[in-house]
């Protein structure tokens, strides 16, 4: 127990000096980008991981509430209420996708969220009036909670990374929660979970909004990152490229989505400055770790490491 | 002797030359290299023309032996993915980490949207190829500047010309269904009905479509028709619309017939006519130097892409020769790239406008298989020139900017 202690103080220092010890802007709004991204695929992990309910329309799920940030500043509202607004409409569009997506599991559940991460793909294509096309929407300027500054790629970070933090103490208490674990047993043996009386429908419904709202939350800071929306944000590759994050990093473990959304990020900002082929790194790492540790990064190097430490100490498992 | 060098000796020449200068660590800026950066696409369905677009900075680059206004130059690549949050991050990139001093790029409108602000706040100097009309109309960007052409520029004399000289009466346009699209056929549309043509249909496929069967089967009751397809779309669509039997003759803009598709074309595209505003039968020392250029460096003729890409390395040139080679302060050299204006670049003259849009030649071609150069087996040839053509076209840029973008719904069809 105090060598995890120890490593949590460690990343807690470790994030909290960032901008200190990372030399330039840009690598500093790299790490906001990981920061938000794994707020992203913490979410998505929720029903993912926790509820072997493998959604492939996330992305829409996360433009939705940028689209609303983006359209309500535009319409003349303060930011508060937009971010109010962005936060409704993320839980009452994933309250309809989960209402349709839970008529069915596995495959089935997959293309219906597939069908309709695409059909909100095309509404922000083509509804024109609303999101102004695939020419999409600008924003002007961040909002400056308690007359905070956040313009700045520092102030940015530390408001991404207190949402962040709260993102995983949030996930954290859910998955001990007696919720989280009625769901991890509505993945592994839904029939017997009905049988002992739970209502496994309404327990992955709630872990839906959960999900759909760590989402929303991570597309409102998105929104705020780029400041510009359109409809490629919506689009089955990045849904995709969320639900690669979970795989990659551990699905069903705290740790995974953060590492996986790391692992992402880095590679697509900052390696495709050097490898030109960088879409064909990405694919080849995430053949290596389906090879060599199926359960994602974080699970398969704890296993590698026990069994290392245990090799050492001449003990065998 | 340097004539025979190749592209890798080029490079580590200049980058040992470059290494060289660091040691002595002269005071004055000018004496470090000039940083060119490029945002492209180098990934996905973009890819194409992305790829051309470096080739024809690399080209620049190679004939004036990495140097511009006596200064070494820094060129430094970035692949955007073809996404505008890729695009915000790698404009982030040449601009916080690598400190560019003008970037290129880039390719797609959406692209260019995404960081509009952001350059407008780094007071970043951009020469961007993406098309989007608005950013130097109705929400122009002080420091973008654009020496290619809006998506409507191309249209408005394609529009004039199929009426008054090809004398079509009636036409249907056909064009994927993104704002590029809606902003080339509102360009033809307007200028068409302006000289007494009427638009009586217009047609949407989407970006992705393997077939265009449902959509040729619509193309009736017309003369002409006006396709304004990007990519290699063009390509897929000749072909099927001369599989389908239709024989009204077809006109297009720049991404429609461009050059770089000559060698893909078959005979399906014969009598394409396109305006463009660059065309590689431009006889004229400063395209013969370009096109040389990319024949030797890439074995391949150039397109619209590689050489707007050229010629905006050439105003880069130009700017930061008139300010002595001192690109330090942002706002004094995007006055000087404004105020530029050449005589010869590979499309012929150019100069800006007022909104930093071009106004330059344009060239409609008729494509053929007599006069072919280069190996290529059709050629476009030009039969007209319009000179001096800005962005709005023959109408005073008051009554122009009066109006809404060019969008689906704009200008309506008139039912004629």
């Amino acid at each position: 127990m105090r060598r995890h202690q120890i490593a949590l103080l460690a990343a807690a220092v470790a994030l909290v000096t960032l901008p200190y010890w990372m030399s330039g802007v840009y690598y500093i709004n790299v790490a906001s980008q990981i920061l938000f991204f794994a707020v992203f695929a913490l979410g998505l992990n929720i029903i993912a991981g926790y509820g072997g309910l493998v959604s492939l329309g996330h992305a829409a799920l996360f433009g939705i509430s940028a689209y609303v940030v983006g359209y309500l500043l535009q319409h003349g509202f303060g930011h508060a209420s937009a971010i109010l607004g962005a936060l409704l409409a993320g839980l009452a569009a994933t309250a309809v996708y989960a209402a349709l997506a839970l008529r069915a599991t596995g495959i089935g559940f997959i293309m219906i969220t597939l069908a309709l991460g695409e059909i909100l793909w095309g509404l922000a294509y083509r509804w024109i009036s609303v999101t102004n096309g695939d020419n999409g929407i600008n924003l002007h300027g961040r909002p400056q909670p308690f007359g905070i500054d956040i313009n700045s790629a520092t102030a940015f970070y530390y408001a991404t990374l207190i949402v962040f933090v709260a993102a995983v103490a949030a996930v954290a208490v859910f998955v001990r929660s007696p919720l989280g674990a009625a769901l991890m047993g509505t993945r592994d043996q839904p029939r017997r979970m009905n049988a002992l009386g739970y209502h496994v429908w309404a327990i992955r419904f709630w872990a839906c909004m959960f999900s759909g709202l760590l989402t929303s939350v991570a597309g409102i800071l998105f929104v705020y990152y780029t400041q510009f929306i359109s409809p490629q944000t919506l689009a089955l590759t990045s849904s995709a490229e969320v639900l690669l994050m979970v795989i990659a990093g551990g699905a069903g473990t705290l740790l995974g989505p953060i590492v996986g959304a790391g692992l992402v990020v880095v590679v697509k900002s900052v390696v495709s400055g050097f490898i030109e082929r960088w879409n064909f790194l990405l694919g080849a790492i995430f053949v290596a770790i389906v090879i060599l540790m199926p359960e994602g990064l974080v699970p398969g190097t704890v296993r590698l490491w026990r069994r290392a430490w245990q090799g050492k100490n001449g003990t065998s498992p | 002797m340097s004539r025979k060098l190749t592209r890798r000796q080029v490079v580590a020449g200049a980058g040992a030359a470059a290494a060289a200068l660091k040691f002595p660590a002269p005071a004055i800026a000018q004496s470090q290299p000039f940083k060119l950066g490029l945002l492209t696409v180098k990934t996905g369905p973009l890819a194409q023309g992305g790829i051309q677009m470096e080739q024809g900075v690399v080209t620049f680059l190679k004939e004036k032996n990495y140097t511009m206004a006596g200064r070494k130059v820094d060129f430094i690549s970035a692949d955007t993915g073809g996404n505008p949050a890729g695009t915000k991050t790698k404009a982030q990139e040449l601009v916080e980490r690598d400190k560019v001093d003008v970037i290129l790029g880039p390719l797609a409108a959406f692209e260019l949207y995404a960081i509009s602000d952001y350059i407008k706040q780094q007071k970043m100097p951009t020469l961007s190829l993406a098309a989007a009309d608005d950013l130097t109309q109705r929400h122009a960007n002080p420091f973008l500047l654009r020496a290619s052409a809006t998506s409507s520029q191309a249209m408005h004399p394609m529009g004039h010309y199929a009426a008054t000289e090809m004398k079509l009466k009636r036409v249907v346009t056909i064009v994927e269904d993104f704002a590029f699209g809606y902003e080339q056929m509102g360009g033809f549309q307007a200028a068409f009905e302006k000289d007494g043509g009427c638009v009586v249909n217009k047609l949407w496929p989407p970006i992705v479509t393997p077939d265009y069967t449902p959509y040729l089967a619509q193309i009736s009751g017309c003369d002409g028709v006006c396709q304004g397809f990007a990519g290699s779309n063009p390509l897929r669509f000749m072909k099927q619309y001369a599989a389908a039997g239709l024989k009204y003759p077809v006109v297009t803009g720049e991404t429609g017939g461009d050059d770089a598709l000559l060698k893909s074309f078959g005979e399906e595209a014969v009598g394409l006519v396109s305006c463009c505003p660059y065309t590689l039968d431009l006889e004229t020392d400063g395209n013969q130097r370009f096109v040389n250029g990319m024949l030797k460096n890439f074995d391949t003729v150039p397109g619209f892409y590689a050489a707007g890409l050229y010629v905006n390395c050439q105003v880069v040139e130009a700017g930061l020769k008139a300010l002595n080679g001192d690109a330090s302060d942002k706002e004094k050299f995007m006055a000087a790239l404004k105020a530029v204006s050449l005589a010869d670049t590979p499309r012929g003259p150019i100069k800006f406008d007022h909104l930093n849009n071009v106004v330059g030649t344009f060239y409609i071609r008729r494509l053929q298989k007599e006069g072919a150069k280069y190996g290529l087996k059709l050629w476009n040839k030009t039969i007209k020139t319009y000179d001096n053509v800005s962005q709005f076209w023959t109408w005073p840029e008051q009554e122009f900017l009066a109006h809404p973008v060019y969008s689906r719904n704009y200008p309506p069809l008139k039912g004629c």
